[in-house]
């Protein structure tokens, strides 16, 4: 059981706000430097989380946005062991966040399923969310990663059956991630009119914190997601604002828009 | 459709460590229904007459078993027999596959197909068979490959369907899959996907090899009544591996029958440039199931390349990786050079424009396989398509080729 994701839910939910869970795709946009620099400043902001993307070269779930970082990150040299480089140079620089890497599964399975558990662990990673790794192929990964006490974070979606949320919250670690459409990642004008009831279905099969993702991209849908779950991930927004700043200027307005997504000015936590 | 030579996959869609369901959790009660509406159909007699009606008067089935004279006389061996798949109404194996889904999708109630081509040939079955169907039909295609292959996309256009064009990644079959999924994964709710070839998650390629093992049954009836017995080698390409596994699975419990399976070696597997997933990929996990791929030493796909856009793909069905495995088949490759030779070979010899997809299998069987065998033996290969797909193609190597025709 990794302690680190259930003390962040509980710190946000004593403050009464949902979590805040920001997604960066390592290596994005010109190398690893960029998210050495992004990470503490958006943790200086206000996440309670952060899911770094490990970039692939199919990445199915992932929307055009996404598609286009991870195909970036590849070609300024990115691969599963310079992320883990990145992870552990975030934890001797002091980053306190539980981290979380989102990849796919076959760069996985590259490095070894046992040999990745392992270094992601050593390295200070708390958790892996595995897209296209549904419950009932995960087997090799749980049992490689429970020793060393990472959690795999369940993905759901609006199409999953009462019976497929049953398994996948049975065994389901940390949080579970609710994809708020059918679809593929990407930043949408408005959240779907159902998601209160998917995560309702969701609810009665887990006591875990329930973070909604897929679509998040400002302020207001933070808010209407906190009235339904305990934590809101934003992803494909910020990969926009980091691409669109000057390059001395990307980890300053990522943390801007953190700040601004959590309702607050961008000066360091207290 | 099933012949029941194996008993595989097994319940959870694996051939030994092969196949699986990797993928978004998103598609995955549509693949369950998937599973149940094809174990349905499968059990449901009206669905097999309407499957082979259609095979029979659309298609015009059987495709003829032919023994190609010249062929065999030049390579001074085995007699050489085509299975004629290039006869096919749209001009390749892919329509057997193509309506065997459609009607699939029509039975679940999904009005959508999206599906995804390399060289148009899926592309244009589908297309044709949803025109037929009455049926909403979108065509993923990397833009590389609607370059390649205009006519094709002028044709998927003429039958009523959207071609859209993907713009990621190498631009080809690889990146039209990852979209085709997307679109799948989204719209899951009234689409079906239409694989075009033996890989994806289960049940796919399960699906897909009894589509196509249409064209194995046939050719060892043929067989049996043209020769009065079964042929010693079956041979066809392979890329994602549809018409080889058609051809194999029939035969598949016959010991005495030699299965080879030919990639794309392109420029020459040693070089890195080819498509040749068994031959030159590793195990991994791509586009929903395990298998060989053709992969980096971090996981990440590599781009691919055959002068045949049919076989210009990192994956393989994952019940080849286990036919492999178990050695049941052998797997081989043939360049791109030896396939263009084959290609020119088989239009002077035997007035047959094979696609350059086949000229692969043509070109190993006529170099090194019956050569060395005596004129006893027979050998089927599978002549998957038609090549007139691929003049431009041959014309644009023609003139860049110092003393080209």
């Amino acid at each position: 059981m990794n302690e680190s994701i259930a003390r962040a839910f509980e710190q946000a939910r004593r403050e009464q706000r949902p979590a805040l869970i920001p997604y960066v795709t390592i290596g994005f946009p010109s190398s690893i430097e960029d998210t050495v620099a992004i990470v503490p400043a958006i943790e200086q902001a206000g996440a309670d989380i952060i899911e770094l993307g490990v970039p692939y070269s199919d990445p199915l779930a992932d929307g055009p946005t996404i598609q286009a970082a991870s195909e970036r990150a590849l070609r300024n040299g990115v691969n599963p062991r310079a992320c883990i480089d990145v992870a552990r140079r975030l934890r001797e620089a002091g980053v306190r966040v539980p981290l979380l890497f989102m990849g796919y599964y076959n760069p996985i399975l590259r490095h070894g399923v046992e040999r990745y558990a392992r270094d992601c662990a050593d390295a200070g990673v708390d958790g892996l969310i595995i897209p296209d790794l549904p419950s009932h192929e995960s087997a090799p990964m749980l049992a490689a990663m429970r020793p060393h006490h990472l959690a795999l974070i369940r993905l759901l979606a609006p199409t999953s059956t009462e019976e497929r949320i049953r398994s996948a919250c049975a065994e389901a670690e940390g949080f579970i991630y609710c994809a708020s459409v059918t679809g593929v990642t990407g930043a949408r004008a408005d959240l779907p009119p159902d998601l209160p009831a998917f995560v309702g279905r969701v609810r009665k099969h887990t006591s875990l914190p329930i973070a909604v993702g897929f679509g998040i991209s400002e302020r207001r849908h933070v808010e209407s997601v906190a009235r339904v779950a305990e934590g809101a991930i934003v992803g494909s927004r910020l990969i926009a604002v980091i691409d669109s700043a000057p390059p001395g200027e990307r980890a300053r307005r990522a943390a801007e828009f953190v700040a601004g997504l959590v309702g607050r000015s961008a000066a360091p936590r207290a | 459709m099933n012949t029941t030579n194996t008993t595989l996959p097994d319940a959870r869609g694996r051939y030994g460590k092969y196949g699986g369901q990797y993928v978004p959790e998103t598609v995955m009660p549509a693949l369950e229904a998937l599973v149940r509406a094809y174990d349905a159909a499968k059990a449901d007699p009206t669905f097999h007459a309407e499957f082979h009606q259609l095979l029979t008067d659309f298609v015009g089935r059987p495709s003829p078993l032919y023994l190609a004279k010249r062929l065999t006389e030049h390579a001074g061996g085995a007699r050489i027999y085509f299975k004629r798949e290039d006869l096919n109404h749209t001009g390749a194996h892919k329509i057997n596959n193509a309506i065997g889904q459609a009607l699939l999708a029509r039975r679940m109630g999904k009005r959508r197909i999206v599906a995804e081509t390399g060289a148009g040939m899926h592309g244009v079955a589908s297309a044709t068979v949803c025109a037929m169907l009455g049926m909403q039909c979108i065509v993923y295609m990397g833009s590389e490959d609607m370059r390649r292959q205009e006519q094709n996309v002028y044709r998927m256009r003429l039958l009523g369907t959207e071609v859209r064009a993907v713009e990621a990644g190498s631009r080809t079959l690889k990146e039209a899959v990852s979209e085709a999924i997307r679109d799948w994964v989204t719209n899951v709710h009234d689409t079906h996907y239409l694989i075009g070839s033996c890989v994806g998650p289960h049940p796919y390629p399960m699906m897909v090899r009894d589509f196509q093992s249409v064209i194995g049954r046939e050719a060892r009836q043929q067989t049996l009544e043209q020769a009065g017995r079964l042929p010693d080698y079956a041979v066809a390409c392979v890329g994602g591996g549809s018409n080889s596994i058609g051809l194999f699975y029939p035969f598949i419990g016959d010991a005495g029958v030699h299965l080879i399976g030919v990639e794309a070696g392109g420029e020459g597997v040693a070089t890195g440039k080819h498509a040749a997933s068994i031959g030159g990929g590793d195990v991994g996990v791509l586009h929903g199931s395990m298998s060989y791929v053709v992969q980096d030493e971090f996981g990440q796909i590599k781009d691919t390349h055959s002068i045949s856009a049919g076989l210009d793909y990192p994956g393989v069905g994952p019940e080849h990786a286990w036919l492999k495995d178990t050695e049941r088949a052998t797997y081989v490759s043939v360049t791109d050079d030896e396939a263009v030779a084959a290609f020119k070979l088989t239009c002077e010899l035997e007035g047959i424009i094979p696609a350059l997809e086949s000229s692969h299998a043509i070109a190993y069987v006529v170099n090194r396989l019956a050569p060395q065998l005596p004129s006893d033996r027979i050998v089927v290969i599978s002549l998957s398509g038609r090549g007139d797909k691929d003049m431009a193609t041959i014309m644009a190597r023609d003139k860049a080729a110092p003393g080209g025709h």
